[in-house]
């Protein structure tokens, strides 16, 4: 039995603007465990992000319980979730939110700054294959290098989990491949806890589970028997 | 270097020209407060080492007659520490090769010994022999301005005897920081100078042997000045006592202080416009690049950034503004106060320079820079820090328009579109709006501060020299002579019409409050010197009466038909209960008249006068001087037209600085809040922008909903800044006010209009620079990009 790295009780999450209440998770409760790389699938608003976001120590669940570990993240204030992010966890997203005005090297920079045993910005690109790259500014790279950037950003301070938001939703088939490359990559050599979050269903055959969110609840989960390796999946 | 701090350079380098538009208001406000502090404390320093060196006395006393033995009792005074008698006098010189009469005050040396209050500095050559009769020392701007040597000679008309003076040196005291004759209204050094002689030569001259007609004291740290005054004055008044008075009456000092005054003044009003307004557009850039940044910010805040580190990331960005803005300060600041050390150069005589701004005057202006700047920014710099992570990475809502009354009025008048946007928009950030248009209204305000000084300066000139002071020249007598002296003084060559007027030192009290100065009595209907009131109306002295300017009844208490006591001093020492039968408005000086009848029949003696006032023939300008060389009992002449003409050309040229200054500053600040308006407005709107424009909406049409609204803000602006104008305007009046003068709140429709014209013309031109942007805007480029 693999060990659990993220587990959720009932989590619920209610957004409130004052005249309309939103609920964007009703009850969820899921396990994800060492070294796995899961598919979170599900249509727009199904309340994939809004976990994810929980997961990552960005968002305070209204109801239930999330646990790293041993470590309760529900009962951890902003100070001690900065701390969490720091140090256990590393984002990609879908807009690849780069830092304009900084260079390839100096946006995985950013991270190695702050963390506690990271690689160097140059390892971590090289583990993308950008380290012909590291020199470029954002608005020099084609859209797949810059979430390249963005995965060996998250990557760089060795996490032990990876939870990506829509990593190709901004991309063609072909870039979004090379993309997908790099997560499986770092997944398998690095052994790092991996969530993809997506509404497109083709990249689900590259999970170890698929999670489907519907209405916000989970649906079901399901098991790949055997996995199919990113450059033969096409959308 | 970190990533963050490089981020935080490369935001700063794309962020240049919003950047330098602010760090120039801020650099205004840092060299404006360097300068005026720095120049005020370098002022108070110079001084009060000078005055600590060399002896100033505390309290000065003048009498026409007292003995020496006189002077036991004084320096028995409680609070005395050391008294000094000396013998002081005017008197008219022959300086060879100045064709102009002029005059010299004469005082006597302190004696061998030392010890002495008021100790010259000897500046060249050597002090005068303390047994010469015929040798002399002379105040160095003096000799500077006529061109004398130690070694030349001049002559000297002492007491009705033309005397040889030879020149041994040339001196500076702290007496004569500020030297300014008789009668005179700047310092003329070509024509009125202070000559020291040795105490025996000039007693033998004036016939003061054993006497004195001037003591000087010093008193200790706790000393009482206003008792140590009244006795002073007790003890004076047999002897024909003029009236004892401290430093705040002495001229020189008085007029030093009113310089310090201005620049007090100048620090606390004008820095903090600055200040201010560089606060509110460091928050207003802040905020919108903190808009942009959501996502950058969610980012860092993922990566495990603290608020902290979030919070300072951006308070640095400001703290390089405000880095750039205290530079920039510092640069125009010690260029402004080494101008403004030159210009004092001109018109204090210090024996050194110690004109350097303190370090403490760096030091505060750039802390204030930066407290101003972190003021500005902390609001958005937290709402940065506070931004929820999940949050932070979704786009912003977009803002909440709302239909409200005021958009029912304004569709029901059919606007265009454009039109909507731009009120729309307005309404929907009233308080940036209402804040850019504060920004605006200010630099307006600056503008109308700036030609309400040079307008009042105009009417004060035009008072004081075209209306009131209409007569060539003064002659100054001492003491007085009867009034039966203006018919010789007719037949003086070149004389047109002469007319007489005495000034009566005197005390005047009233209830518990009291105020020595002179009273001046003319005759009825007399022509060349004139009382004139705010309005511009001639005023006569009512027999039987006082008159007395409003600030001077103000601190007084007075109110018209009260009595008044009036102490004269002098030849005629009398205590006598006047009415107060008006008041007048004017600029110069306490004013206190009366009628001259009146006031010899009160002394109960024939006529007498100190002053007769000339119209002159200029042809016939060097006869009149050689005679007046020769005329014994003169003190003084005042050539008025001569100082008419010095005083508007050092006017002018000051008001020509000073408006270009002004103007300079009115412009930073224009363009420092409508080039940020405008370009905050450009990146928030470019999306909507870009989208009219593939919707088919040309150029112009799309750059008039980004100008409309600068330029509908800076109109809005203008009668703010006309209000805010005439309320600084007003405070600089009341804060300049002093003793020695008033200025006058005059607001010309013209300087309105001029400030409004700079402030539209340079919001105009801000907004077409950015407009500029607008036209090279890629449009499929700004479409993609997401908000």
């Amino acid at each position: 039995m693999p060990e659990t790295v993220f587990r959720t009780e009932g989590v619920t999450k209610v957004y409130d603007t004052g005249e309309v209440k939103v609920t964007a998770l009703a009850g969820v409760d899921l396990e994800l465990f060492a070294g796995e790389l899961a598919v979170l699938l599900g249509p727009s608003g199904s309340g994939k992000s809004t976990l994810l976001n929980i997961l990552g120590g960005l968002d305070h669940a209204t109801e239930g319980r999330v646990w790293f570990r041993d470590l309760e993240l529900t009962g951890l204030g902003d100070r001690g979730l900065t701390r969490y992010r720091r140090d256990h966890v590393g984002f990609v997203f879908q807009f690849y939110n780069l830092v304009a005005s900084l260079t390839a090297r100096e946006n995985v920079q950013l991270v190695t700054d702050v963390a506690r045993d990271p690689m160097t910005p140059e390892a971590a690109l090289a583990e993308v294959g950008l380290d012909h790259r590291m020199d470029h500014f954002p608005a020099e790279m084609s859209g797949g290098e810059q979430q390249r950037v963005a995965i060996a950003r998250a990557i760089a301070k060795r996490p032990e989990v990876l939870l990506c938001d829509e990593p190709t939703g901004a991309l063609d088939s072909q870039t979004g491949i090379q993309v997908l490359e790099a997560l499986k990559s770092v997944n398998d050599r690095l052994g790092t806890t991996t969530a993809v979050i997506t509404h497109n269903a083709a990249i689900r055959k590259m999970a170890h589970r698929v999670i489907r969110f519907r209405d916000g609840r989970i649906e079901r989960v399901e098991e790949n028997a055997t996995r199919v390796a990113p450059s033969e999946i096409s959308w | 270097m970190d990533a963050l701090d490089r981020k935080l350079l490369r935001d700063f380098r794309r962020l240049w020209a919003q950047a330098l538009a602010i760090a120039l208001v801020l650099g205004c406000g840092v060299a404006i407060l360097m300068t005026s502090f720095g120049m005020q404390t370098a002022l108070e320093e110079t001084r009060a080492a000078y005055y600590e060196r060399n002896r100033f006395a505390d309290v000065f006393g003048d009498a026409r007659r007292a003995p020496l033995s006189l002077m036991r009792d004084i320096r028995e005074i409680p609070g005395v520490r050391a008294a000094q008698a000396r013998v002081s006098e005017h008197a008219v010189l022959d300086i060879p090769g100045r064709m102009e009469t002029v005059t010299g005050r004469l005082l006597s040396l302190p004696g061998e010994g030392g010890g002495g209050l008021n100790v010259p500095v000897v500046r060249s050559g050597r002090l005068p022999a303390p047994g010469a009769a015929d040798e002399v020392a002379v105040n160095e701007p003096f000799a500077r301005a006529n061109g004398l040597q130690p070694g030349d000679s001049f002559a000297a008309n002492l007491n009705g005897r033309k005397r040889s003076l030879t020149l041994t040196g040339t001196l500076l005291s702290p007496e004569f920081i500020y030297t300014i004759g008789p009668g005179g209204m700047m310092p003329d050094n070509e024509t009125f100078g202070i000559l020291w002689m040795p105490r025996a030569a000039l007693a033998a001259a004036f016939d003061m042997e054993g006497a004195f007609n001037n003591v000087a004291l010093d008193l200790g740290p706790h000393s009482n000045e206003r008792a140590v005054i009244d006795r002073l004055n007790d003890l004076l008044d047999p002897y024909g006592g003029l009236g004892a008075y401290g430093r705040d009456k002495q001229v020189s000092h008085s007029f030093v202080d009113a310089e310090i005054t201005q620049l007090r003044t100048t620090a606390m009003i004008l820095p903090p416009v600055f200040f201010g307004i560089t606060a509110f557009l460091v928050g207003m850039v802040l905020g919108r690049i903190i808009a942009l940044e959501r996502s950058e910010i969610g980012l860092l805040k993922a990566i495990g950034y603290s608020d902290v580190e979030i919070c300072i990331h951006y308070l640095m960005l400001a703290g390089l503004i405000a880095v750039a803005g205290t530079l920039i300060g510092w640069t125009a600041g010690t260029w402004l106060s080494r101008e403004l050390a030159q210009l004092y150069a001109r018109f204090f005589d210090f024996p050194y320079l110690i004109y350097s701004v303190s370090y403490t005057a760096y030091a505060v202006s750039g802390a204030l820079a930066l407290l101003s700047a972190a003021a500005g920014a902390t609001r958005s710099a937290l709402r940065a820090a506070r931004m929820a992570p999940a949050v932070a990475m979704a786009p912003p809502a977009p803002p909440r328009f709302k239909r409200t009354v005021l958009d029912r009025a304004l569709a029901a008048m059919r606007l265009s579109q454009p039109v909507m946007m731009i009120l729309r928009s307005l309404m929907r950030w009233p308080v940036r709006s209402a804040l850019t248009t504060l920004g605006l209204s200010l630099a307006v305000a600056v503008l109308v501060a700036s030609s309400f000084f040079s307008d009042a300066l105009d009417e004060i000139l035009d008072t004081a020299f075209h209306q009131a002071n209409r007569q060539d020249a003064m002659l100054m007598f001492t003491p007085d002579v009867p009034e039966t002296a203006l018919a010789r003084v007719a037949d003086l060559p070149g004389v047109l019409r002469a007319e007489g007027q005495q000034f009566h030192a005197a005390i005047l009290r009233h209830g518990h409050l009291e105020k020595d100065t002179p009273i001046e009595a003319r005759r009825p209907g007399t022509d060349l010197s004139r009382i004139i009131d705010g309005a511009g109306r001639v005023v006569t002295a009512p027999p039987g009466g006082l008159l007395l300017s409003r600030r001077l009844a103000d601190q007084l208490e007075a109110r018209p038909g009260d009595v008044i006591e009036v102490e004269f001093m002098g030849a005629h020492n009398e205590t006598h209960a006047v009415r107060v039968a008006g008041l007048v408005t004017q600029y110069f000086g306490l004013g206190a008249y009366m009628d001259l009848g009146t006031l010899n029949r009160l002394l109960g003696q024939a006529p007498r006068i100190t002053t007769a006032n000339l119209l002159l023939d200029d042809t016939k300008l060097p006869a009149l001087h050689a005679e007046l060389k020769r005329t014994p009992k003169l003190s003084g002449l005042v050539m008025i037209d001569r100082m008419r003409r010095a005083f508007r050309d050092t006017i002018r040229e000051n008001v020509t600085i000073m408006t270009t200054v002004y103007i300079a500053i009115a412009v930073m600040i224009t363009v420092g809040v409508a080039y940020n308006g405008a370009r905050i407005q450009l990146s928030e709107r470019a999306r909507e922008l870009a989208s009219l424009r593939i919707l088919g909406f040309t150029r112009g049409e799309v750059s008039f909903i980004l100008v409309g609204e600068s330029m509908l803000i800076a109109v809005l602006a203008q009668p703010l800044g006309w209000l805010l104008g005439a309320a600084i305007s007003k405070a600089l009046a009341e804060g300049s006010s002093s003793d020695l003068y008033a200025i006058p709140l005059v607001l010309e429709p013209a300087g309105f209009a001029r400030a409004s014209l700079v402030v539209l013309g340079a919001a105009l031109a801000s907004a077409l620079i950015v407009r500029r942007r607008l036209d090279r805007l890629d449009l499929v480029d700004v479409m993609k990009t997401r908000e």
